[in-house]
Order: C-alpha cells, then sequence, then structure tokens
C-alpha cells in the first residue's frame, strides 16, 4: 500500500514538471503570435498611410514610400506563418490576407502577352475597368468598389483560387504592377501616373485603381487586426492554445507543414520543377528571398521562444527548445545546427537578391549559382522536416501530422 | 417487363463471359495477404448496421485514420489525408501546384509548364475540378467549363479478347473521343456543347412534391464539319476528388463480393464490375474510376485528363497533339510542348516504342514528365475525406433507418476495409464508409445516356460514393449531383433513380414528408 502511495505520488511530481514546462512553452508561443500579429498590424497601418499618401498625392516618391511600406510591413507578417497548420482559426482566415498565387487580370489591366484563360470567365475580368459585370450569371454592380465587392463577391470567384482580390498580394499587384522580366534584375514597374486622375491618368479609371488599392489596404489591415485580437487577452485562439494540455502537437505540425509541404514543397520546389518565373511568392515585388526568410525565422523564433519584432522589442520565454532538449539534447542540438543552416541559405538568397540577381532569374537558369542555392534552401528545409518528425516522437506527441484530432485513432484500434 | 429482359440477357451475357475470365488483379496495389482473422474481424466490422439508435463504432471518420477535420470553409475538400507523412505532404503541396498550374501555348519561356491543347476544356485542373469538388454545369449565358461530352460511334470490330462483353465503339472519327470547346490561337474550337432543360413535376407522398430538370444536349458551333450520323454523346461533369486513393485500395476482391451478375438473391439489384484494359499494367482489370468505371487506377485517369481535357501527353498517353483527329490539320502542325530535358524524358524513347507509334501522322512525346504526373496522381490519392458533421443527431439517426429500409445500401454499400500494403501508405487498411460498391447498375432510361463505355452499357453507371455529398453547397457555393449536374437537390438525385433502383425510388416517393426530411438529413451529414 504505502509503495504504491509512493509510486502515485512520484508519478505526480514528474507529471506536474512537465505540464509545468509545456504551459510555459505554450505562454511563450502565444505571447510570440500576439507579438508578431500585433506588428503585422503596426506594419499594414504605415502601409495604410503611405498608401493614403499615394492616392492623395501620385509621384514617384509616394509610390515609392508605398512600396517602401509594403516591403516594410512583410517580415512580421511572414513570421506569422509558422502558426498556420496547428491552429484552425489562422487557417480559416489565411486565404484572406495572403492568397497566392492568382490571375492577376481579374483586379487590373495586364500585358496584351498575358493569357487571361476563356475558361476562368475572371482572369481577365479586370474590375478597375469595369463598374458592371456579370458573375455566375448575375448582375454585379461595382459602381462602387467597397469592401464586401473584394471578399465577398470577387474573392474566389467562381470559386477559383486564383481569383485572388484581398490581401497582400493583391496590394503588391497595384502597387507594382506585372513583373515581365524574368531574366533580369527588375520587379514590376507600375507608373504612378496609373494613379492620378485627370488627363495625365495612365492605363484607365486611376480613380476607381486608387479606389480599390485603398480598399484592399483598409481591407487587410481589418483583417490583420482581426486576428491580433484572436491572440490577445481573452481571445479564442490564445484560450485554445493555453487550454491544450500538450501543445507541442500543434507547434511542431505548424513547424513541420510550414517547412516542408508549403515551403520546401508548393513555393519553392515547384517553382524549381516547372522553371517557371511567375512561381514566386512575391512575384510582383521580387520580395521573394525575403518572405523565405521571414517564415524560417517564424520557425526559429517558436524553437528558440523568442521573437525580435521591426522595432526591436524582444518577447521571450520557454521555448520548443527547451522541451525537446530534456527529452533528447542531441537532437534538440541537431535541429538547432539545421534550422541556423536554412537561415544562412535563405540570407544568402537575400544577399544576392539585393545585388544584381532576382529570385526570378534564378528559377530559370539565368542565374545558375542562384538556381543552386534555391535547391539548397529546399534540402534545408526537407532536412529540417525530418528532425521535426524525430522530435515528435521524441515528445510523444501523438498526432502531430494528423492535424492534432484525438479522435483518430490508430489502424490497431480500429479493429479493437 | 421487356427492359428486365433485356437486363437480363446482358447479365446473363456477362456472367456467361466471366466463367471464362482469371480473377481480377490488383497489379496496382502492393498488398499483403489478409489472415484468416483478419478477415473475420473485417467481416463483422461491415457487416450492415442492424441498430439504429446509435451511431456504430467509428462511423465519424469516413476515411478512417485518413479522414481530415471538416472546414467550415469552401477548402472543406482540400486538405491532405490526416495520415499522411512529412514526405508524402510535401509530395501533396507539389502536386497541388501542378494541379492548380494553369498551362500554357507552347512554346514558352516556362519550359516545363507549356503544352497546352492544342485543343482543350480548361488550362488547368482546377478550372474544371473547383475546390476538388464536383463541377456544376455553367449559369445560363455562360460558357461550360466542367461540363463536357464524350463522344463515340459504335464499332463491331474494337473488341478486346481478352475482356467479355466489352461493346465495341471507336472515337468519333472527326472530333475525337471527347468535344474541346477551346483551342490555342490560330485554330478553331471544336463547337461547343448545347443543353437544355424541361421541367417535370414529381408528386411525393403526403402533399409534398418535387421539380426535376430533365436535360437535352446537343453540339453546337460545331468547326469542322457534321458529325458521324452515328455519334453517341455522353455528358460529364467534374467528379469531387476526395478518398480516390481509398477507393483505389479496396482489394477487387471485395467490390467482386457484391457483384450479383444475375441477381442470384432476386432483390432486383445485379452489379456488374466494369473490367476494362489498363495502359500501366497491360492487362484487364477492374475499373474504379469515371461514371462508368472506365479506368482502373488514379494514375490512369489523370493520365486520361491531361490528354483530353488540358491536350497534354504523358508516358502513358504520349501524344504531343492531344485529342487532334487526322482530320484536324491545324491542331496537328501546331507547335508543342514536348521538352527533351524534362524529367522523364528519357522515357520517351520507349514510349514511342508503344503501339500508338505505328500511327505516323500523329507525332509522340512527353510534355507532362512522369514525375509531374505522379505529383497529380499522389495529390489526387490523397485529398482527404471530412469527418460526418452532426451523425448522431436524432433526426440523422432515423434518416440513416430510412436509407437502409429503402434499400440504399444494397448498391451505396457503407463500408469496406481496404488492402493491408506494403511500405508506408496512408491507404493502407482503413475501415471505410464511400457508400458505394464501385460496381456497374442499370439505372434505367432517364439518366441512361445511351452510349456504351466497355463493358457498361448505355444505361448502366458506376455507383456514385457519398461521403463529402453533404457538403457540396458549402465548397462549390451551389447544390449540383449526378453524372451531369441536373439535380439542384439530393432529393432531386434520388428521385432520378431508375432501372435496378425503381424500388428504392419509389419506397422514398412514398416516405413520410418527416422521414425524407430525416433521409436527407443523413445524407447531409455524409
Amino acid at each position: 500500500m504505502r509503495l504504491i502511495i509512493a509510486t502515485s505520488a512520484l508519478a505526480l511530481a514528474a507529471t506536474g514538471a512537465a505540464a509545468q514546462t509545456a504551459s510555459d512553452v505554450a505562454e511563450t508561443y502565444a505571447g510570440i503570435a500576439a507579438a508578431a500579429y500585433a506588428d503585422a498590424v503596426e506594419g499594414a497601418e504605415g502601409l495604410k498611410a503611405a498608401v493614403d499618401a499615394l492616392v492623395a498625392e501620385p509621384s514617384e516618391e509616394t509610390l515609392a514610400a508605398a512600396r517602401e511600406a509594403w516591403l516594410a510591413s512583410r517580415p512580421a507578417y511572414m513570421q506569422t506563418e509558422v502558426f498556420r497548420f496547428g491552429n484552425p482559426i489562422v487557417d480559416d482566415w489565411e486565404g484572406k490576407v495572403n492568397a497566392w498565387p492568382l490571375d492577376e487580370g481579374l483586379i487590373d489591366y495586364v500585358d496584351a502577352s498575358y493569357f487571361g484563360g476563356a475558361e476562368n470567365a475572371f482572369a481577365d475580368l479586370n474590375v478597375i475597368a469595369s463598374p458592371a459585370f456579370t458573375l455566375n450569371g448575375e448582375d454585379v454592380d461595382a459602381a462602387e468598389i467597397t469592401p464586401a465587392l473584394l471578399e465577398e463577391t470577387l474573392q474566389e470567384a467562381g470559386g477559383n483560387e486564383a481569383n485572388v482580390a484581398t490581401g497582400y498580394h493583391a496590394v503588391e499587384f497595384l502597387l507594382w504592377g506585372q513583373d515581365l522580366a524574368a531574366d533580369t534584375d527588375a520587379a514590376g514597374d507600375r507608373p504612378y501616373t496609373d494613379f492620378v486622375t485627370g488627363a495625365d491618368c495612365t492605363g484607365g479609371n486611376c480613380d476607381r485603381r486608387a479606389a480599390y488599392l485603398v480598399t484592399a489596404t483598409d481591407l487587410l489591415l481589418s483583417d490583420l487586426e482581426w486576428m491580433a485580437g484572436q491572440w490577445a487577452e481573452g481571445g479564442e485562439a490564445r484560450g485554445e492554445v493555453l487550454a491544450d494540455p500538450d501543445p507541442a502537437v500543434r507547434i511542431l505540425t505548424g513547424m513541420g507543414s510550414l517547412a516542408y509541404g508549403e515551403m520546401a514543397g508548393e513555393r519553392i520546389k515547384l517553382g524549381l520543377l516547372l522553371q517557371d518565373p511567375e512561381e514566386e511568392h512575391d512575384c510582383f515585388s521580387d520580395n521573394t528571398p525575403a518572405s523565405h526568410y521571414g517564415d524560417i525565422r517564424g520557425i526559429a523564433n517558436v524553437w528558440y521562444g523568442s521573437y525580435t519584432g521591426p522595432d526591436g522589442e524582444i518577447t521571450e520565454g520557454a521555448g520548443l527548445q527547451d522541451l525537446v532538449t530534456a527529452a533528447d539534447a542531441d537532437l534538440a542540438a541537431t535541429f538547432t545546427a539545421e534550422l541556423e543552416a536554412a537561415l544562412a541559405t535563405a540570407d544568402d538568397l537575400v544577399a544576392r537578391a539585393a545585388g544584381d540577381s532576382a529570385y526570378d532569374m534564378m528559377l530559370v537558369k539565368v542565374d545558375e549559382d542562384g538556381n543552386a542555392v534555391i535547391a539548397q534552401l529546399v534540402e534545408d528545409l526537407v532536412t529540417m522536416a525530418g528532425s521535426i518528425e524525430r522530435m515528435s516522437a521524441a515528445l510523444d506527441a501523438e498526432g502531430v501530422v494528423m492535424e492534432g484530432s484525438d479522435a483518430l485513432d490508430n489502424e490497431a484500434a480500429v479493429f479493437e | 417487363m421487356r427492359r428486365i429482359g433485356i437486363i437480363s440477357l446482358l447479365v446473363a451475357l456477362a456472367g456467361a463471359a466471366s466463367a471464362e475470365e482469371p480473377a481480377l488483379q490488383d497489379l496496382h496495389l502492393p498488398l499483403l495477404p489478409r489472415t484468416a482473422e483478419e478477415a473475420a474481424r473485417i467481416a463483422a466490422v461491415t457487416a450492415p448496421a442492424t441498430d439504429f439508435s446509435a451511431l456504430e463504432s467509428f462511423e465519424e471518420l469516413p476515411a478512417g485514420a485518413a479522414t481530415v477535420r471538416a472546414s467550415p470553409t469552401s477548402d472543406a475538400f482540400s486538405d491532405p489525408s490526416a495520415n499522411l507523412d512529412g514526405e508524402g505532404r510535401m509530395d501533396f503541396a507539389l502536386g497541388n501546384g501542378i494541379f492548380r498550374k494553369v498551362w500554357v501555348s507552347a512554346p514558352a519561356s516556362t519550359q516545363a509548364s507549356d503544352g497546352l491543347g492544342p485543343l482543350y476544356n480548361a488550362r488547368a485542373c482546377q478550372l474544371c475540378h473547383v475546390k476538388d469538388a464536383r463541377g456544376h454545369p455553367a449559369a445560363e449565358g455562360e460558357a461550360e467549363v466542367a461540363l463536357f461530352l464524350r463522344l463515340s460511334v459504335p464499332d463491331p470490330e474494337a473488341a478486346i479478347a481478352e475482356i467479355a462483353g466489352w461493346i465495341g465503339t471507336a472515337p468519333e472519327p472527326v472530333y475525337g473521343g471527347q468535344l474541346q470547346n477551346f483551342a490555342l490561337p490560330g485554330i478553331p474550337a471544336e463547337g461547343r456543347l448545347s443543353v437544355s432543360y424541361e421541367e417535370i413535376l414529381v408528386p411525393l407522398a403526403g402533399g409534398e412534391s418535387a421539380t426535376l430538370r430533365a436535360p437535352t444536349y446537343a453540339l453546337a458551333d460545331l468547326a469542322y464539319g457534321a458529325p458521324d450520323p452515328a455519334t453517341m454523346l455522353s455528358p460529364r461533369v467534374a467528379p469531387q476528388m476526395i478518398g480516390l486513393g481509398l477507393l483505389e485500395a479496396i482489394p477487387a476482391e471485395d467490390i467482386l463480393a457484391h457483384a450479383d451478375p444475375d441477381d442470384a438473391d432476386g432483390d432486383g439489384i445485379s452489379g456488374r464490375p466494369s473490367v476494362v484494359w489498363s495502359l500501366e499494367h497491360d492487362a484487364p482489370m477492374l475499373g474504379r474510376f469515371g461514371y462508368k468505371a472506365g479506368t482502373p487506377t488514379i494514375r490512369e485517369q489523370s493520365a486520361r485528363a491531361f490528354l483530353g481535357d488540358v491536350g497534354l501527353s504523358t508516358s502513358l498517353l504520349p501524344q504531343p497533339a492531344g485529342e487532334c483527329t487526322l482530320a484536324e490539320a491545324l491542331c496537328l502542325a501546331a507547335p508543342h510542348g514536348v521538352d527533351a530535358t524534362a524529367p522523364g524524358a528519357e522515357d520517351e524513347a520507349e514510349a514511342l516504342a508503344s503501339p500508338l507509334a505505328e500511327e505516323p501522322a500523329i507525332p509522340l512525346g512527353i510534355e507532362v514528365s512522369d514525375e509531374a504526373l505522379e505529383l497529380v496522381t499522389h495529390y489526387s490519392r490523397n485529398l482527404g475525406v471530412p469527418a460526418r458533421r452532426g451523425a448522431d443527431d436524432a433526426e440523422v439517426l432515423v434518416g440513416k433507418e430510412v436509407f437502409y429500409a429503402a434499400g440504399c445500401p444494397a448498391c451505396h454499400v457503407p463500408k469496406f476495409v481496404t488492402g493491408r500494403m506494403e511500405g508506408e501508405s496512408a491507404q493502407s487498411f482503413q475501415l471505410i464508409w464511400p457508400y458505394t460498391d464501385l460496381l456497374l447498375h442499370d439505372m434505367g432510361p432517364g439518366l441512361a445516356d445511351n452510349r456504351p463505355e466497355g463493358v457498361a452499357t448505355g444505361s448502366e453507371w458506376r455507383t456514385a460514393p457519398l461521403w463529402g455529398i453533404g457538403l457540396t453547397e458549402l465548397v462549390t457555393g451551389q447544390q449540383s449531383y449526378l453524372h451531369d449536374g441536373r439535380a439542384r437537390t439530393l432529393l432531386e438525385a434520388v428521385l432520378w433513380h431508375g432501372g435496378e433502383a425503381e424500388a428504392a425510388r419509389t419506397r422514398v416517393v412514398e416516405l413520410t414528408p418527416e422521414d425524407r426530411a430525416a433521409l436527407i438529413a443523413f445524407l447531409e451529414s455524409l
């Protein structure tokens, strides 16, 4: 009897210690999410100010400032992508703000060589030039460009995911225009006169283009504010994380899915496979290397339990690294080395793009060395994902690649 | 009475022939043998439900461990099998990229993604398979995208010696096997499909009624002259993509166990396997995919879709001119997208040595590499089936009992267990709830396209899987069911059933309004 009591007490103590650490990690994870989404909101506020200035007084300078503001708004958002996949609230919302790739002809004029699909009736809709049009047999009044028009009518029109009307990439297209040169170090080059009302307007419908840009920017800001609220004190996403007895599952699912399927796969390797300059995440601005870097930095944040915002403010606490180190110190050290290697490779891409190369040149092998670096980044991410799978075993985090549903029994249980 | 006689004759023919055939092999599956103990457990777990007061074990997980969360968004059909490992997820993401890839005409700067057409129905897979869900007819006044016409003419000489009961047909001589309503600039599109509907009022017990719309199809704006007068048309809407890998993993033996070609049990329902010739395995196999189960594997189905729908060649079907026929000269002469440096091009020599190479006027080559075909196949195999919603609601459980009492499970077989397979497979040994027997059934004159395909007659169709059907409107924004999307509600779809399903349909007509509503609630929970 006494022996049994002693054993139970020991077990309780051990469970208590582990739970303490796991809840610390959950606390940090939610805190980093709150800080990063709040910074993304701040970035979008800066973008809004710059866009308003551009529309009020279009010039080379105000357009350049708006592009700068867009670029400055990206790093904080990219570092939030690690919260996808493990958090359904984020997954059900993400398409509104970062959907990609897009048939930009839905939004505005495109180059004549751009082959808008007759089967995607909306790929060359050009809503900026169309105050009224027919959509799925219904007449749409687009005389006024409203948030509802963009997010309810146009976004995914006809169920086609390439019909992207809102989010960062819609704004990016309006600020840069199409990047038609894959073989030179040049991004899209929309003239500021596209926003000049009156006789000097280029591209037609400058007032509607300005209205679209302002509306899409406002929507981006309000969508980000909503998500920041989900992670703030009392927010639903935060509550779910803090109530999760085993937060490692969602953290590892997010890290693994982002590194492997999303980044290494869809965003990077597909472009190598197809050698298609359009397979570039930030294709209008040629900002792709920086967005890749931000994604990996986001993984590092939850790993180390430390996030540094654009203003230098640090949010830190227990990271997943602490849990893994306690379970398997060698594995933790290996993953840290792999993560740092991937960051270095992404940094190399950023440096090359800052020089006389560009991501699309690397993709189509105009820049062969750069192409090899992109391939290296895929390898680095795949290597990381292998360790992430080992970590879920080490932490006994059941269901990491199963979207975390405990209801999903293993095959043995099916026939219990 | 006469109709039944005809069915019996066909069934008798098929039955007589099948005795001489070797058993159909699952040449596509690395199956491990089942132990006697496993077989007994499988028999127990797949036995029809008898207690409708509560859920059966695991009933809420239609795809077993591969079941995905039922996302409340239009992305509900787009998640990968939940039990897919990391590498599988990456390949899924890559396959998704190719699935949404918009193909361009050759030559183009994007050397690995050109080769479109010259004739095509869509430039990307997902333009028809919108959100990985079933397509629907276009709104009035808009061009059809997800609905197209298959074409053929009778050809008694086109027999396959190894497959008994093969009904000989050939592609229409000018327009080929499918009508493409788009073409590259400078080349006339073949034409378009024209559809008109006639409303039919169906009275139901309890003072209710339903209105069916009966379609009539025709060819319009034909660019290459009149078609052969014997041309047969079959409208097909893009099918939903979820759970395909699990359907592919059901051992053929378990499907054949439900076949009853002579209706030996006298329930009025026969059920015949579609036996097809596999391009990939060069042997007769069980057909599983397509509205008449004309294709044995997802890889072949993908290759056929690349060729017929997008005009892209693969090593399985190496015709870069797509569906161009010898009568379509401009089409044949257009530049193609064969890329000698593409991955998989080394297989081209082998492909050129295939029997198709004997046709000298049609150039051969590969536009979609084996790697890309494999990724799309993997993607199609792993689109996850969402968990049931509200499966244990009282009304849903009543509806389930109605479903059983009406006789629906005779064809919409609720449960199977997939084969246990060597290596890591998300499809291995799962208890699944697809609600299909994957067999051909005579569905009566109302649904008949009167266009035979392989061993399937002009009035036979493969039982459609019902999993995920209740999420159709969430995912696509509207309801649309059956092979041509004519049904606008689940009840309309049920009321179109005839032939072998006539008795079940009559039972649904005669239900009280409450029971009918419960039946629909059950279907919506799937």
